[in-house]
């Protein structure tokens, strides 16, 4: 399972082998990024993270509106009425600029809870991998009854008791994913100490920490990047489900579970422009995320 | 034969057009039974393949349906041809392979059988369509020497019962020389040499086919004696431009021509030819040099590890697994012990007590210069175990990917040489030009060198402290013959240089002996017999090595007479009573094995056997399977 291209070998008395050594490493990134380039799922991928990256540096300044401005004579406006190119809320909310500006917090808060859920995940993952045994079980036993809550009640009931902020929406999802790549990483650390480089770097007296750290880690690392990015994808939507029940972000951030959460009851009454695209730009972020993270799985996991 | 990557397999699978998506035949024919398969419509292709030919593949666990029984995987072969009797006729084809109680094995999974019952149920279901031809693509290399032989003899047996043609490939030259009548050596994807197997390995007239062989250890070939032949170079990578002659670079005889005129095929006998410009010059090249790689141990060294009743149980599913039973050994300072045994003999279980990966049981004791040894590498400290290293059987596995050369050396270094800063990078200068590794090789990763370079940085991590023991399981098997040799001469240059003593586990006995100054011969955990190298492999010896040793294909040609082992290793959680081999020894005496276990007696200086049979007795028996004059 090597994580870049087989390079050709080489080996003395052979002219190719003069390669500056440092360049090899390099050669092989390089490598990865061509394979990538030429899957076309990874490129619309791309293209779609990239559009609502400039949403959301833009802001306010590329956004027709500002996300609180009020039209107080035009709410619930139709899309391509009024000169509202998606329409207006029942507030007079201009849904274009909350949509570009509601990026923003999708932006931060996705990939920071995902990195947190995989930077906890990978630590459980090495420690019920490597130690296997008690550890194993213990751990194992907690990560299963994590994994057998719904990751939406335990994150709305946690909210619930410690407020809802960024910083908690951010906390609660990243620990509710660690479980989840837990058991992803200790999978991928199972077949690797069985290899005799663990071996040989107990033999020569390596502590568990150095053997999971320097000699583990470095070769999981394709499992690990493709966990995140499809974390990313949940994380995007988890926030904004938690939104969308309330206690995620509260109003009047323009965030987009948020918008939905407050618009969905008036769908009868025919206004489904203010639910229809904010759940079409969380659908394009989620898609996009596990685009990237299916072209990763298939160019580093050969 | 020839070795890996010269193209050996894509011949045979171009020959069945059976080649992978990115592989297209672009030009000649490959005719089967006269009908030229390379422009054969789809529905004619198959329907030639399903009725006049088969393939055996190299691994039979692969090669069977893991969720199927064997039964319905062998009726399957006949019910594609149209058979309704299929359940009948897969009954009388196992029996065909000689598998002895076939409705019971018809009932199991491929992984509830062995190695070699696997392979022959792969060879029966090969043999449904009554083929013509049978392609064997290196039917027995996983597979022990003794199992290796028994599936050669039925191979042999059901070619001349049911006349088909072999294309056998192998890189061992002793199966290849045992199993065929004619030879076609492969390098670089051309067919070098091909002619009569006999006259070929008699007298090679190609330079390639000459190093071949003469990198092979012999039956009977010592350090002592001389070093290994290797072939200087490297296979020219797939994809490279190729020269002239193909082997240019590495031919001791190569002259101007060979790199402007490619070589013609050069006839060289009857059916036989050689592509090379210089066949009646073959006779020149240079026989290899008498020197000895190494001087003979002293016998007389004191002990450097000492083993005494030493045991290891294992605990299964509820049950003891006895992998090792009261194991006494000496291991002296500057030898090499070879270690010996069918898979399942615990040779590696012995190597891996020896290393501290899992203590002995309660009451054995491992003592070190004299001291002794704590039974876990956790409680050894640095000196003990910068003392003890192992070089691994498959370097891919062994080396991390994700570390430079000098990244694994380096850490070694530091910890069991305590080395570091300029210290380090000058011990780390001179390990690497013990071991051949050039100074560009240090910055490299593992996947970008050869395995034969891999295994060198291996052995430098080994090396790394000075150790006074290395445990070399089988440190060439994942290996090319030609790269076999260079590294079996680096061990033995290393150890003469180093004095360190080696515990050598091969499945090889022409690589063992070479290398090996003492046997031990392991069977079911126990030592059946241990001595000094010549002693051990000449008669006389216990049944179970001569079993051993006979299994052996030779390259020098075959012994006439020679003794089977039935059967299979029993498990080691329930060992046999008496003799633990006497459900499977050919000079077993009724009433007595099979009721009391021998000890380990010395039968002779330093010899030391467990058996029943007295010395004298096997010293007559054995006399009339002689070996073969040796070279």
């Amino acid at each position: 399972m090597a994580t870049g291209p087989a390079l050709p070998t080489v080996d003395v008395g052979d002219p190719t082998a003069a390669v500056a050594p440092v360049s090899a490493r390099r050669a092989a990134r390089r490598e990865t990024v061509r394979l990538l380039l030429r899957r076309p799922e990874f490129l619309i991928g791309v293209i779609v993270v990239a559009f609502w990256v400039v949403c959301a540096i833009g802001g306010d300044r590329i956004a027709p509106h500002s996300a609180d401005f009020r039209d107080p004579f035009h709410g619930h406006s139709a899309p391509l009425s009024n000169g509202y190119v998606l329409g207006t809320d029942r507030l007079g909310r201009d849904v274009l600029s909350r949509i570009i500006v509601g990026s923003q917090d999708v932006l931060v808060i996705a990939p920071i809870a995902a990195a947190i859920g995989v930077g906890l995940g990978t630590l459980l993952g090495l420690l019920m991998g490597y130690y296997r045994g008690l550890v194993d079980d213990v751990l194992a036993r907690i990560v299963e009854a994590f994994l057998s809550l719904p990751v939406t009640l335990v994150g709305l009931l946690t909210l619930v008791v410690l407020g809802s902020s960024r910083t908690t929406v951010i906390g609660v999802v990243g620990l509710l994913f660690a479980p989840i790549v837990a058991r992803t990483v200790r999978a991928a650390v199972l077949a690797e100490r069985e290899l005799d480089y663990v071996q040989a770097a107990r033999l020569r007296g390596e502590n568990g920490l150095y053997i999971m750290g320097r000699e583990i880690l470095p070769n999981i690392t394709g499992p690990i990047v493709v966990e995140f990015t499809v974390r990313i994808g949940y994380a995007i939507f988890t926030v904004s489900t938690l939104s969308f029940l309330g206690v995620g972000l509260q109003p009047p951030s323009p965030d987009w579970g948020l918008q939905i959460s407050e618009e969905y009851s008036m769908i009868i009454n025919g206004y489904w422009w203010t639910v229809l695209f904010p759940s079409l730009a969380i659908a394009s972020v989620v898609i996009a995320a596990n685009l990237i993270a299916d072209a990763l799985q298939s160019v580093m996991q050969r | 034969m020839g070795e890996s990557g010269c193209g050996k397999s894509t011949t045979a699978y171009a020959a069945l057009r059976y080649l992978p998506a990115n592989g297209r035949i672009t030009g000649g024919k490959a005719l089967i039974d006269g009908t030229d398969v390379t422009h054969l419509k789809t529905g004619e292709l198959q329907r030639l393949r399903a009725t006049r030919v088969s393939m055996v593949y190299q691994d039979p666990g692969a090669a069977l349906n893991p969720s199927i029984r064997i039964g319905p995987q062998v009726e399957e072969a006949f019910t594609v041809l149209g058979h309704s009797d299929a359940r009948s006729r897969a009954l009388a084809a196992l029996d065909h392979v000689r598998i002895s109680d076939p409705r019971r094995v018809m009932a199991r999974y491929p992984h509830q059988l062995s190695g070699g019952m696997q392979q022959r149920v792969v060879i029966a279901m090969a043999l449904a369509c009554d083929p013509q031809l049978l392609v064997l693509d290196e039917p027995t290399t996983g597979l022990d020497a003794t199992v290796e032989a028994e599936v050669l003899d039925l191979i042999q047996a059901l070619r001349t019962e049911m006349g088909a043609a072999l294309l056998l490939i192998g890189h061992n030259l002793g199966v290849i020389r045992k199993m065929c009548d004619r030879v076609g050596v492969m390098y670089a994807g051309r067919l070098v040499e091909e002619g009569p197997a006999e006259a070929i390995f008699r007298e090679p007239r190609h330079p390639y086919t000459v190093g071949l062989l003469r990198c092979v250890p012999r039956l009977g070939s010592r350090k002592e004696d001389h070093r290994l032949e290797t072939i200087p170079g490297f296979l020219p990578q797939i994809g490279e431009s190729l020269p002239a002659c193909v082997f240019v670079d590495r031919c001791p005889i190569a002259t101007e021509v060979c790199r402007t005129e490619p070589p013609p095929a050069v006839p060289v006998g009857q059916g036989r030819f050689s592509l090379c410009h210089h066949t009646d010059r073959i006779a020149a090249i240079p026989a290899p040099a008498a020197e000895a790689s190494a001087p003979r141990a002293a016998q007389a060294a004191a002990p450097v590890l000492s083993l005494e009743g030493v045991s290891k149980t294992f605990k299964q599913a509820g049950h003891n697994v006895y992998a090792l039973a009261g194991i006494d050994l000496e291991l002296r300072a500057g030898e090499t012990l070879g270690l010996v045994g069918e898979s399942g003999s615990g040779k590696t279980t012995l190597a891996k007590t020896i290393l501290g990966i899992h203590a002995p049981d309660e009451g054995g004791v491992m003592t070190l210069k004299g001291e002794r040894l704590p039974g876990t590498v956790a409680e050894r400290g640095r000196e003990e175990k910068r003392s003890i290293q192992i070089v691994f059987q498959n370097p891919d596995s062994a080396l991390n990917r994700s570390h430079t050369v000098r990244g694994i050396l380096m850490r070694s270094l530091k910890k069991l040489a305590g080395l570091a800063g300029q210290a380090a990078e000058e011990r780390l200068e001179t390990l690497g030009q013990h071991v051949r590794l050039s100074s560009r090789h240090l910055d490299m990763r593992p996947r970008q060198l050869s395995g034969g370079l891999k295994q060198r940085v291996a052995i430098a991590r080994a090396f790394a402290g000075s150790p006074r023991i290395v445990v070399c399981d089988e440190p060439t098997s994942a290996l090319d013959v030609s790269v076999q040799a260079a590294i079996l001469n680096l061990l033995a240059d290393l150890q003469r240089d180093e004095g360190s003593s080696y515990v050598f586990i091969s499945h090889d006995l022409n690589v063992v002996r070479y290398l090996s100054d003492r046997i031990a011969v392991l069977y079911l955990g126990r030592l059946m017999e241990v001595g000094p190298a010549a002693t051990v492999f000449d008669p006389p010896h216990h049944p179970y090595t001569e079993a051993l040793l006979s299994a052996v294909p030779r390259v020098d040609g075959e012994p006439t007479d020679r003794i089977r082992l039935e059967g299979e290793i029993p498990s080691a959680a329930a060992p046999p009573a008496g003799c633990v081999f006497h459900t499977r020894c050919p000079r077993r005496i009724p009433g007595l094995c099979d009721v009391d276990e021998p000890d380990l007696k010395e039968v002779e200086p330093g010899h030391l056997m467990r058996c029943h049979i007295s010395v004298e007795e096997l010293r007559r028996v054995q006399a009339k399977v002689v070996e073969p004059a040796e070279a």
